[in-house]
């Protein structure tokens, strides 16, 4: 699979409600370890059935954003049935967001 | 076995891949998180030669691609040790051990923490090491700086555009930064000055809510905030190191413009490195500099 974009008309829908796992990464154009994380989380998506990974960005989601919590990006968030259960800050090689995720 | 092993991928580690590639030298960099280093948080570098305007993900991308397009091997292991024996020189990582003729130490520094218990837990939710990559999540809101360096000033200065008040917290009267910043920090209206004082405690309900401060005579005031943004220096990244390498009080490895170590055939360059200027341009300066050593000392065996 594709990251999804979401934007709170949608984040419900594709996170919250989710059956699957969801990987979400909350960044912006201008950050640059953001950038690095990227193609890290574009192959992860792309390997992984089993997830969903879902980008915000946090520019045109302030309101999502703030409702999360997050002050410093990029910021990648693990939720499980609609809740939050692992988090982490700072760019992160794949064996660490795999981690992140769980099993 | 390779000629010359490379811990750290940031400016100055990629810069001394392409200089020992160039040399005709096989090249391993060892890197424990990304390419690029400290570098690529941030967002406009204005101050490199002939380049007036470059991001610092861009500048640290082209690098990188400079540097395996000249056939750097980049591995993305932690170095946790290393280790001399005769003319090989061993580096140890979490996942195996690589072997060099030569090895050059470029691990930079992280932010220096203050070292408060819920300090860790905080960051992202709150508490900052990083204005320019954060300061976005506080339009409007109340910020504290604390430390009274440059970085400490160009924060408090950065934020006092974004933010609804900035408090400066600084443990002396005076700060050691640049007067001219001190000068523009007083002409804004919504930064305050707190003198004589440093952060002793965070009060959080998941995200930051408050900053205890307290001044030199033990008088301590409650400051509600939305982040803290720590600029209260670095930390040279020597530590695995200073077995085989001299370091400085401060933890830098001692070294001169040749960046050679205590050890023959074990070299520094970049931020880690004693050294006047840390600048991007004297990052790769040095990492020329190493290559160019390394190179040297390879050829005297």
């Amino acid at each position: 699979m594709k990251v999804i974009e979401a934007t709170g008309a949608n984040f419900e829908q594709e996170v919250l409600k989710s059956d699957k796992p969801v990987l979400v990464d909350f960044n912006a154009e201008w950050c640059g370890p953001c950038r690095m994380m990227k193609p890290v989380l574009d192959q992860l998506a792309a390997d992984r059935g089993d997830i969903k990974v879902v980008s915000v960005n946090i520019d045109d989601e302030d309101e999502l954003a703030e409702e999360y919590g997050i002050s410093s990006i990029p910021c990648l968030v693990v939720f499980r049935d609609g809740a939050e259960t692992a988090r982490n800050i700072g760019f992160v090689p794949r064996e660490a967001v795999e981690a992140l995720i769980g099993d | 076995m390779y000629d010359i092993i490379i811990i750290g991928a940031g400016p100055a580690g990629m810069t001394a891949a392409i200089y020992a590639r160039r040399a005709s030298k096989s090249v391993l960099v060892l890197e424990a998180k990304s390419y690029g280093g400290q570098i690529v948080s941030t967002p406009d570098i204005e101050n490199y030669p002939a380049e007036p305007h470059i991001s610092g993900f861009d500048f640290a991308t082209r690098l990188y691609e400079q540097a395996t397009a000249l056939g750097a091997e980049f591995r993305f292991e932690k170095a946790v040790e290393i280790r001399v024996e005769g003319k090989v020189r061993t580096v140890v990582t979490a996942r195996g051990s690589y072997e060099a003729g030569a090895l050059i130490i470029a691990t930079g520094s992280e932010c220096r923490r203050l070292g408060l218990p819920n300090e860790d837990e905080l960051v992202g939710r709150g508490v900052s090491y990083c204005a320019t990559c954060d300061g976005a999540f506080f339009k409007k809101k109340t910020v504290a700086v604390v430390g009274g360096g440059n970085t400490a000033l160009e924060d408090a200065l950065y934020l006092a555009d974004l933010a609804e008040t900035v408090y400066l917290i600084h443990r002396r009267d005076e700060f050691r930064g640049e007067d001219a910043t001190v000068a523009k920090l007083k002409e804004r209206e919504n930064v305050r000055f707190v003198f004589n004082s440093t952060v002793t405690a965070l009060k959080a309900e998941k995200k930051l809510t408050a900053i205890e401060v307290t001044n030199k005579s033990g008088e301590v005031t409650e400051l509600e905030v939305n982040g803290l943004f720590v600029a209260v220096g670095r930390i040279p990244e020597n530590r695995n190191f200073a077995s085989l390498i001299s370091l400085d009080e401060a933890g830098y490895a001692k070294a001169s413009e040749n960046c050679r170590t205590d050890t023959p055939g074990v070299f520094v360059a970049g931020d880690n490195r004693t050294k006047e200027v840390r600048q991007l341009v004297t990052a790769a300066a040095d990492g020329a500099t190493a290559a160019t050593e390394a190179v040297k000392y390879l050829a005297s065996l």
